[in-house]
């Protein structure tokens, strides 16, 4: 893969919410250099936090997570930026939490560990629904 | 053997019940009939006796009456006549006549004798005028006695006869009034006392010979004998039972007549006087006979039916326990394996975001060395491989972490569309390593875009899975061949599970589907696999057949019914579908 084919006209402004910091470094490091604006949170409270100071084009968030379960944090981000595009990464074998998501307002869904180019598709799949209205 | 000896121990069963229900109905059954006719046969025989004796006294009665009478009609006229009257012929036979006419003919003659024994007057029908009794037997005692009956006896007449006298005096001299009393007219009173069919009386004087005439044999000394040890003369009546010579019982009622010179005999036969008890007893003896015999066949009939009842229940509950054993195998096994799939999930997710992060991070040094000018280094190529190495075997981690999830998922019987190539190659990918172990090459092959059949995933799974691990078992240590294969029939899809193992034998083949039948070694099969593969595929109207030759593999055949609407689309799009060949694309993959 080159990094040209990735970017995007605008940077498109991604907020990885994952209680599972490595993972989000080095994601954000990878996105980052393909031209995302990546803001990263360790928790729905970080996550609310991070909105509250910035708006974002579309949320990853791992359904989950030790403080807060995935589907109350959605629930709260589609309330706090209702315009914001959320994917969500779920084990495997936890399709109903993502199908409940997506009844929620969720995007689509991702099975975690995913490869770096699907994430980077999603994204802007999402990207563009959301520039669709 | 072992139901030889079942047979032994239930006809050990039978026996006891039996010989139980006899001792405790028919011991009761004897004991009351026996103590019964104990108690009736001495209140019969009481009765016997009883009416017996009465009948003794009621005559003993009236041959006193008859005996006095006659004593007194000789007393009457001895002491209303002189003695110059009565030795006077004509006035005895006057005094005779009147007699006659009175007492019916019972006075014989009459005679005058003086106390040398001479007969000084007589009237009657015999030449008896004149006789002298003295030296008579009679004479001796009736010349002592003031009025004297004597035994019967012949005397000059050649008749049984017997006397009554009274004895008067004259002058200091006595002299006697006798009588003669007809024998006929008191052997009557006697002869003529029937009792029952045997039952008859007899007279005997002390001497032991007989008054009367007894109307059967009779051994009077012996009798005389008996009577004596009894001790007649103090009892005044005696109901007594002796065994003849004959072997027969008698019993004799015994009446002492004047004053004990004479025995009134009644005798009967017991057998005779019991014939009514003997017949209860008999009736008796039958009932009891009847009765044990009821019971007997009772009993059989009860206990055989019990011991049935017993040994069905003992099957049942033996059946019922292997069953439940095998049941409660199945549970276990199912209950391992649902507590192993969640440990294998539970470490399935914690592995899937280290491996994330693994692959995530070799892919950022990628992305570095792209970006950095590392042209010159001697490595790089190095570097990369092992960037790309370490990706790919996190991304076997990752595969193998899914599978594990997908195994571990819980049960789902919702019907869903299950696309066939997908579902042939998660089992035989699930399968692989097992069959790695055991030199078993596990194929898949099946025809392009055939529809996806309408099954619960989890179902359809565990038949395949239950197919294939029994192939895999069968040829464990042979090795070989197995190909799961679809293709389209008519509107059905047909599932195949072939291996090229050690067969089934003709003999189970029709039994492999029943529960509980399996030719694994104890401890290694329930025999419920196959029966609920069975169980499953026949309830989403499917059907499901075994095609092997002992020595020549086996083939499951699974048809699946397919709706006309997706089946026939999906047709119609691809033509005529060539049949493909696709290569175990699950092991392969992993091993390259």
């Amino acid at each position: 893969m080159t990094k040209t084919e990735n970017v995007p006209a605008a940077p498109v402004r991604v907020l990885l919410i994952d209680d599972e910091l490595g993972y989000v470094n080095v994601l954000s490091n990878r996105l980052s250099k393909r031209g995302f604006i990546v803001g990263k949170a360790s928790s729905g409270s970080e996550a609310f936090q991070a909105l509250r100071q910035q708006d974002f084009d579309v949320a990853l968030l791992d359904l989950k997570m030790v403080d807060m379960d995935g589907l109350e944090v959605l629930k709260v981000l589609k309330k706090m930026a209702p315009e914001m595009v959320v994917i969500m990464l779920t084990g495997h074998g936890s399709a109903e939490a993502a199908h409940e998501g997506i009844r929620l307002g969720a995007y689509d869904y991702l099975t975690k560990p995913c490869e770096l180019k699907g994430l980077i598709e999603k994204i802007r799949d999402a990207y563009r629904q959301k520039l669709e209205g | 053997m072992n139901a030889e000896k079942q047979h032994k121990y239930y006809q050990s069963l039978l026996r006891n019940i039996v010989l139980s229900i006899l001792i405790t109905a028919i011991t009761p059954t004897v004991v009351v009939s026996i103590f019964i006719l104990d108690a009736f046969r001495v209140s019969y025989e009481g009765k016997v006796y009883d009416h017996l004796e009465v009948l003794t006294r009621k005559h003993k009665r009236s041959i006193d009456i008859f005996l006095d009478e006659k004593l007194m009609d000789i007393r009457l006229l001895a002491k209303t006549n002189r003695f110059e009257e009565l030795s006077d012929a004509t006035i005895l036979n006057q005094k005779f006549n009147e007699l006659q006419r009175a007492f019916d003919r019972s006075f014989v003659d009459l005679g005058v004798v003086d106390h040398e024994g001479r007969q000084i007057a007589y009237a009657g029908p015999f030449e008896l005028s004149n006789v002298n009794y003295a030296g008579a037997e009679w004479f001796e005692q009736a010349i002592n006695k003031t009025f004297f009956i004597s035994d019967v006896f012949k005397g000059l007449r050649g008749a049984p006869h017997f006397i009554v006298s009274v004895r008067q005096e004259r002058n200091g001299d006595p002299w006697i009034l006798r009588a003669t009393i007809d024998f006929g007219e008191f052997n009557n009173l006697v002869e003529f006392l029937r009792i029952g069919e045997t039952g008859f009386a007899f007279i005997l004087n002390a001497a032991g010979e007989f008054q009367t005439n007894p109307i059967a044999d009779v051994n009077a000394d012996e009798l005389m004998v008996f009577f004596k040890e009894l001790g007649l003369a103090k009892q005044s009546h005696l109901v007594t039972q002796k065994r003849t010579p004959h072997g027969s019982e008698v019993i004799y009622a015994l009446a002492p007549l004047r004053g004990g010179d004479w025995i009134m005999v009644i005798q009967q036969d017991a057998a005779d006087a019991f014939s009514d008890f003997k017949k209860t007893q008999r009736i008796v003896l039958i009932f009891i006979v009847l009765a044990s015999l009821g019971i007997i066949i009772a009993s059989l009939i009860v206990s055989k039916r019990l011991v049935n009842r017993i040994s069905q229940a003992d099957k049942e509950k033996e059946k019922a326990i292997e069953n439940k054993e095998m049941l409660s195998q199945q549970v276990i096994e199912t209950g391992k394996l649902a507590s192993v799939g969640e440990l294998a999930a539970g470490i399935a997710h914690e592995i899937n975001n280290p491996v994330a992060i693994m692959i995530e991070e070799a892919g950022w040094i990628q992305d570095l060395l792209e970006d950095e000018e590392f042209g010159g280094s001697e490595n790089l190529e190095e570097f990369t491989r092992a960037l790309n190495q370490i990706q790919t075997q996190g991304r076997r981690c990752k595969e193998i972490t899914h599978k594990l999830l997908s195994f571990a998922r819980k049960t789902d019987s919702r019907i869903v569309e299950i696309p066939i190539a997908e579902m042939l190659n998660e089992i035989a990918y699930l399968s692989s390593q097992r069959a790695k172990y055991s030199n078993i090459n596990i194929q898949t092959r099946f025809e392009e875009d055939l529809p996806p059949i309408p099954a619960s995933e989890t179902e359809m799974q565990q038949v395949m899975l239950n197919l294939v691990n029994n192939a895999l078992d069968a040829m464990e240590k042979s090795g070989g061949n197995i190909t799961l294969g679809a293709e389209r029939n008519g509107d059905d899809i047909l599932l195949t599970v072939v291996d090229d193992g050690p067969g089934i034998a003709s003999a189970n083949l029709a039994r492999v589907f029943d529960p509980f039948y399996t030719t694994k070694p104890v401890g290694k099969g329930t025999g419920l696999g196959l029966s609920i593969c069975y169980g499953i595929i026949k309830k989403i109207g499917g059907d499901i057949h075994v095609r092997s030759k002992k020595g020549e593999g086996a083939t499951f055949e699974i048809r699946i019914p397919v709706p006309r609407a997706s089946a026939s689309s999906e047709a119609e799009t691809d033509g005529e579908p060539a049949p493909q060949v696709s290569v175990d694309p699950g092991i392969q993959r992993d091993e390259a």
